[in-house]
């Protein structure tokens, strides 16, 4: 590591040295780092739009009760799950939601989970995924490297990853520059 | 008595050639001054100055800024952190080659509107190997292809860098925190640190950058972000304005997989050092000894 530290001495110095360097690093408290909180948790999309042509979300809750009797009362495919289409490995319904209670979700072990919770059942499974996480390596984040002077925030999984359908959809990408690079305008 | 004639004649033509000749050579300098100040052809090396002439070259710099973009900015000049020390690693793994880094880094530093120039150019290879040759950086279907990787490729802060020795006027040089950087008021614009260059990081301003005033972002520094004259060179600086004030890099907030990773090597808690510590990495052309600040990794 040392070698990666080691500056290049050969040129001219600060004429006025006490221009060289700013106020050293903070020391001590260091501002939040939040996850963000997907709006999406515990909704699914329905066949009706909106004035915009967006799918109306409503919640798991507005038929699922916490009941036996309705608990199951409705699969994909039917009315209101037309917007859920399951491509997410061999899992079921039942491996991430809470039969018995569909304002939560169940961990593998039997655990009731909060639906803001999602991220603790994704790591269930993606504990690579999760390691990474932790250690800022996966998901996007935005707001300050040095958590000592400001705050950060973190993508959920979900803000990403479809839960029911987790791979990335293509995008199209953005224009590209029109500058003078010769691996443009080389060979087709 | 005839070659006398000759030769007077001779040096007759040649004077008035040569008066002709220094006329044109000095013309172009006639007209560059009417864009440049008597302040700014007399202003010192960056280095040079002390806090105070410094402060007024800032506040000219601001005056001049809304004199032709209409535009109040704020040109500040964030130095170095003791301690602190920059590094960057990419993920290819995840990336997937949508060129929104490209587009913030566009906006976040000034860039001209009409040639969409960034300092990151995003290139996309066959998978299998890493063929810099066949990457191209025109592409515009839809991403991530199934049969290619992406590799965006900005500069490489190195700590031996090849542009900063080829400067023939040390008008670019590596800073404390190990970001190179350039005195755009100091470049004489021969381009020797772009050829220099082995990752076609540097570009150069052929004309003067034109952006509409509500798209300039008037958050600026001297080393980083304002709008360059035209005939210099520019590069990445890590969004210095940014990071030397401790926030993410424009390119790193702007990238949908999170695919970048920023922060200060001489941290051992950083997420740099644990990706660095980590994760498979390597450096882009490691055989030509430029040591970047730049990494790439993979996922197993």
């Amino acid at each position: 590591m040392s070698t990666l530290l080691v500056l290049l001495g050969c040129q001219a110095g600060f004429a006025d040295p006490s221009r060289e360097f700013g106020a050293p690093v903070l020391e001590g408290e260091r501002f939040p780092t939040e996850v963000h909180t997907p709006t999406t948790l515990g909704v699914v999309d329905t066949p009706v739009t909106d004035v915009h042509g967006t799918p109306v979300g409503v919640a798991c809750a507005t038929c699922h009760g916490p009941d036996a009797a309705t608990a199951w009362a409705s699969r994909p495919g039917e009315p209101f799950h037309t917007g859920v289409e399951l491509h997410h490995g061999p899992i079921t319904c039942a491996s991430c939601h809470d039969p018995d209670d569909r304002t939560k979700l169940r961990l593998a072990d039997g655990t009731g989970l909060d639906l803001a919770d999602a991220m603790t059942l994704c790591a269930q499974c993606h504990g690579p995924q999760f390691r990474d996480y932790t250690h800022g390596s996966h998901g996007g984040m935005a707001g300050y490297w040095d958590t000592r002077r400001g705050p950060r925030t973190r993508n959920h999984c979900v803000d990403c990853h479809a839960p029911h359908a987790p791979a990335y959809a293509p995008v199209v990408p953005a224009a590209p520059a029109n500058d003078r690079t010769p691996l443009e305008d080389s060979h087709g | 008595m005839d070659e006398l004639t000759r030769r007077a004649a001779l040096k007759t033509g040649g004077a008035t050639l040569g008066a002709a000749a220094f006329a044109r050579a000095l013309a172009p300098l006639t007209e560059w001054e009417e864009n440049v100040s008597v302040d700014s052809f007399l202003q010192k090396h960056y280095k040079e100055m002390n806090k105070l002439e410094m402060s007024v070259v800032l506040a000219r710099l601001e005056t001049e800024a809304l004199e032709e973009h209409g535009v109040a900015v704020s040109i500040s000049d964030p130095r170095p952190t003791p301690g602190v020390s920059f590094a960057y690693a990419l993920n290819l793994s995840v990336c997937i080659g949508c060129r929104k880094c490209a587009v913030a880094c566009h906006e976040e530093n000034n860039h001209d509107r009409a040639t969409n120039n960034s300092y990151i150019r995003v290139l996309e290879m066959k998978k299998g190997g890493i063929d810099l040759e066949q990457g191209r950086t025109d592409y515009k279907h839809p991403v991530p292809d199934d049969d290619h990787f992406y590799m965006p490729v900005q500069c490489h802060q190195c700590d031996n860098a090849p542009c900063v020795k080829v400067c023939p006027v040390e008008a670019t040089w590596k800073e404390a925190d190990g970001i190179v950087v350039v005195d755009y008021n100091w470049c004489i614009g021969c381009r020797y640190c772009e050829a220099a260059c082995p990752y076609h990081a540097r570009r150069f301003n052929w004309q003067k950058p034109e952006i509409p005033a509500e798209e300039i972002n008037p958050d600026q520094a001297y080393l980083s972000n304002r709008i360059r004259p035209q005939g210099v060179m520019e590069k990445c600086t890590f969004c210095l304005h940014r990071t030397r004030n401790g926030r993410m890099p424009a390119c790193l907030e702007a990238c949908p997989t999170g695919a970048r990773v920023f922060g200060n090597l001489e941290d051992p808690n950083s997420e740099i050092r644990w990706v660095l510590e980590n994760k498979r990495v390597f450096v882009l052309k490691e055989d030509v000894g430029t040591r970047p600040r730049f990494f790439y990794f993979f996922d197993e």
